[in-house]
């Protein structure tokens, strides 16, 4: 073998030239190839921040598209007379009888008297079915508030049914089967005529801003379910940023390095990663079997939500604390400070900004989750707007939850706005938290 | 006496013991602060500690046992005839009572002794308040003038206020421990009663669910089989769904931006990735429901596929959106993490980047990758609006993803929302779903957190 190589002609000089040249040969076709492969995992790289980007965009755009019909509610003007013998037919003007009296009757008369025509009972009830059950409603508020209205007549407007609103902003159309839809040819047409005659309006859903929940969806509103949040809310903020903001100035100030705070730590890391749902269980076991505290409340709920951000918020304080170099704190000792003055007075205020950061991070995790708050019966049906931490109550989230799951089609649309409500207080506290960041961030 | 009403009286009453505390201290030291051990503000410090802590937990420890107790001398007051019947019955009769007293509409028409017992349910808690007031108001000032006089010059009130202080830091920061004690004496206590009533094989490894209890014996598919494998199997189908999703758009997206993406790019891309975690899950369910299912059974139809509108295929990808930023946030600080050297090492040889990237960076960060992954499996497994609002109810066996399937987190749900009664099988049995998915999750974080900090030794 070795004697076959050595009687070739090559020299070793020329051999290695030559392995060389065929080499660089290789390489230089396999260049492309390599090129290619390269600009490929690029592309992947971009495609894949790509994906996301879209997907961003598509959500909100989704959510956006379908909850902007929310904010405006058709309304119909009418000029209701309001018949002292219909309201209080023996003047008493007593609250009861102005607060029991048939204002149904007074505002469909009304409509019906617009379509003199309708005369069976069968078309004057789908006649009369254009007006929401709040319109009745607006009428006893206002004559209520003011008794002095009876037997005026007052221009009123007043919201149509959730159907015939969807049929105003073109959600429902003729194009679908008479008998897929709620609406009948016949009511599109009373309604087409109305339109004629000038006196449907769209204006702005207030109604979405003032009311809590209802079955009727032109009169369900979020006033409650945000009341609720920003209750809980409290609870959750009274509760984890002192109990956090003491836990991690003793675990980074004072503790020692023994087994037991190595547990602890150790700990606090496990619960940021337990899941939601299992927060909500021990809710319901200890807060509500055990102690017997009343279900539905935003004081169990502001709990629950505690022990769930307590880790984020002492994770958050501890890296603040940290951040917080050791020459400040001897400083304050060689002056003679105690170790709790060094902190007090000087460390804490100085990690102040990025405890904050970390405190509202915290806060807005909490108050978009849901699943806790289910186990704890925060899901109930609630008409009343809460007044107190103990107040059955409902959250945003769970609203659109609750209203996600109804199959009324109207509601589409307000989860939608709903949603949107939720997602500007989220962006408006991520904003300021990062707000913070900037403003006070201190590099020492 | 409201809650609020007595704690803001506690309130006033802890500050008022602060200006007495410190105007008492300098007093005793003839108006010079310098005589004093402390400065005078501990003093105050001191007395408002002594009024509010006592009061405090006064508060807290009427509230939790007030109902409780009160329900309690109701219950043993009711007639002997009604506390004859069964705990079933007598937990109506309670909550009628209940209902009663609160104004609420009650279940069944109301007889004179349930009438009685809510009058009493109403004046013995209004009593207690009142008590609870007066309780308070008494300690409290007894509290600020004990403390008051053992004002003098050469009080350590400073190091006492500080020896306090450090006891409530101690003990807030175990309060996470007993978090977590409190969650799994829950599960395991409850769970321990629900394998009372069905065996533990049966329930872990059984293949039929169906949880509904019977109202009659005779009733169909009355015989409420608890076995959780079908659910195990929905949960990891959505969950594999949901990594196939995430996997790959994560890992890329994070090698993009830790090896290509110009700073100005990462800068913008990074927090926008972000948003995506800080989605309210709820608000991903809905269009999971709204948007995508419709959408992909449209789809399904039109390539003559039957797919469910709640399918896992549906639920899986949204979720898969969602976990996206845990894996790319992870990855991108594993592959920051792996040290210059190894990539120009690879350059110098002639390597092209993404060569470098394949044979060099990601097999010196697999194990943070892994770990990485891990956290989002056990972020997928939690999860539960997505699937609640997404994925079906009906416990389904099957590896196909476009058929409908339920999950862990789904069952939870639908057995724990609304009225029940806390000695069903039924009940218990979420909480024997809710130990197995606090187990799996935990383990699954345990091992990604060993091994990520390994990781990160072996570079440091």
């Amino acid at each position: 073998m070795t004697d076959a190589v050595m009687t070739d002609v090559q020299t070793p000089d020329q051999m290695r030239r030559d392995r060389a040249a065929r080499a660089s040969d290789a390489v230089r076709r396999s260049l492309k190839k390599r090129y290619a492969a390269e600009a490929r995992f690029r592309a992947y790289g971009i495609g894949a921040v790509g994906i996301a980007m879209a997907f961003i965009v598509v959500l909100f755009a989704t959510i956006i598209s379908s909850g902007l019909p929310a904010f405006t509610q058709s309304a119909i003007t009418l000029n209701v007379e309001l018949k002292q013998d219909v309201i209080d037919p023996e003047g008493t003007r007593d609250q009861s009888t102005l607060i029991n009296a048939n204002y149904r009757k007074l505002v469909f008369d009304t409509l019906l008297a617009e379509f003199p025509d309708v005369t069976s009972r069968r078309d004057k009830r789908a006649l009369t079915a254009i007006l929401s059950s709040g319109a009745a409603f607006q009428v006893q508020q206002l004559v209520t508030s003011d008794p002095s209205l009876i037997g005026q007549t007052v221009e009123l407007s007043l919201p149509v049914a959730a159907d015939f609103d969807l049929y105003n902003k073109g959600v429902i159309n003729k194009g679908t089967a008479e008998s897929d839809r709620r609406v009948s040819n016949q009511q599109m047409a009373w309604f087409d005529t109305l339109k004629e005659r000038g006196i449907v309006e769209s204006e702005l859903n207030t109604t979405f801003f003032t009311n809590a929940d209802s079955r009727e969806p032109e009169l369900a509103g979020i006033l409650g379910a945000a009341m609720g949040s920003l209750l809980t809310m409290l609870v959750t903020l009274a509760l984890s940023f002192p109990i956090g903001v003491c836990a991690a100035v003793y675990l980074e100030e004072f503790a020692p390095k023994n087994r037991l705070t190595q547990i602890i730590e150790v700990n606090i890391n496990n619960l940021a990663a337990v899941p939601s749902i299992v927060f909500g269980l021990l809710g319901l076991a200890v807060f509500i079997n055990f102690f017997g505290l009343p279900r539905s409340a935003p004081l169990v709920g502001g709990m629950v939500l505690a022990l769930m951000t307590l880790p984020t918020i002492i994770i958050a304080s501890r890296a603040a604390l940290k951040a917080v170099p050791p020459s400040i704190r001897e400083a304050a000792l060689g002056l003679g400070a105690s170790r709790m003055q060094v902190v007090t007075h000087h460390v804490l205020p100085l990690a102040m900004p990025g405890i904050m950061t970390g405190t509202i991070i915290g806060m807005a995790q909490a108050l978009g989750e849901t699943a806790p708050l289910l186990m704890i019966g925060m899901v109930a049906f609630i008409v009343d707007i809460p007044g107190g931490i103990t107040d059955p109550a409902t959250v945003l989230p769970v609203q659109v939850y609750l209203w996600a799951d109804s199959p009324e089609r109207a509601f589409v649309a307000r989860t939608s706005a709903a949603i949107m409500v939720l997602l500007t207080f989220l962006i408006f506290m991520n904003a300021l938290a990062v707000l913070l960041r900037k403003k006070f961030e201190r590099r020492w | 006496m409201s809650f609020t009403f007595v704690l803001g009286a506690l309130i006033i009453l802890t500050v008022g013991g602060f200006y007495l505390g410190r105007s008492r201290s300098l007093a005793s030291a003839g108006g010079t602060a310098s005589r004093l051990h402390s400065r005078p503000h501990y003093y105050g410090y001191f007395v408002a500690l002594w009024c509010g802590i006592p009061t405090l937990l006064i508060l807290g420890a009427w509230t939790v046992f007030q109902t409780p107790i009160v329900e309690m001398i109701v219950q043993s007051n009711l007639p002997e005839r009604m506390l004859e019947g069964d705990p079933a019955q007598m937990s109506l009769i309670m909550n009628d009572i209940r209902n009663l007293a609160s104004g609420n509409i009650t279940s069944g028409e109301i007889t004179p002794a349930v009438q009685a017992a809510a009058d009493q349910y109403v004046s013995l808690l209004q009593t207690s308040g009142l008590a609870k007031f007066v309780l308070i108001l008494v300690i409290g000032i007894a509290a600020i003038a004990y403390a008051r006089g053992k004002i003098d010059p050469s009080l350590r009130a400073r190091n006492q206020v500080e020896k306090t202080m450090m006891t409530i830091l101690i003990v807030c920061s175990v309060i996470a421990i007993l978090t977590t004690i409190g969650i799994v004496m829950s599960l395991v206590f409850e769970s321990y009663r629900f394998f009372e009533k069905v065996s533990p094989v049966e329930f872990l490894f059984g293949l039929e669910w169906s949880p509904q209890t019977a109202l009659r014996s005779d009733q169909v598919g009355a015989s409420g089989a608890f076995g959780a494998i079908p659910l195990f199997v929905g949960t990891l189908l959505i969950s594999f769904v949901a990594m196939c999703v995430a996997g790959p758009i994560g890992l890329l997206s994070a090698i993009y931006m830790a090896e290509y993406a110009p700073s100005k790019v990462r800068g913008a891309v990074k927090p926008l990735l972000e948003i995506l975690a800080g989605i309210p899950t709820v608000v991903y369910g809905f269009f999971a429901a709204l948007t995508v299912a419709p959408f992909l059974r449209d789809q399904g139809t039109f390539l003559g596929l039957d797919i469910s509108s709640e399918s896992a295929l549906a639920a899986g990808l949204v979720m898969g959106i969602m976990i996206i930023p845990f894996v790319s946030s992870l990855s991108d600080d594993v592959i920051n993490a792996v040290p210059q050297s190894l990539r120009e090492g690879s350059y110098g040889l002639g390597a092209t980047k993404s060569e470098t990237i394949k044979r060099v960076i990601l097999p010196a960060a697999l194990p943070g990758i892994v770990g990485s992954f891990m956290l989002a499996i056990s972020r997928a497994i939690g999860e539960t609006m997505i699937v609640v609002m997404a994925a079906g109810l009906g416990a389904n066996l099957t590896a196909n993803p476009l058929e409908a399937v339920t999950t862990v987190t789904v069952q939870i749900v639908t057995l724990l929302v609304g009225d029940q009664e806390f000695d069903s099988a039924k009940t218990l049995a979420a909480f024997a779903l809710g130990l197995v998915l606090f187990c799996v999750t935990l383990c699954l974080n345990i091992i990604a957190m060993a091994v990520v900090n390994k990781y990160r030794e072996q570079y440091d």
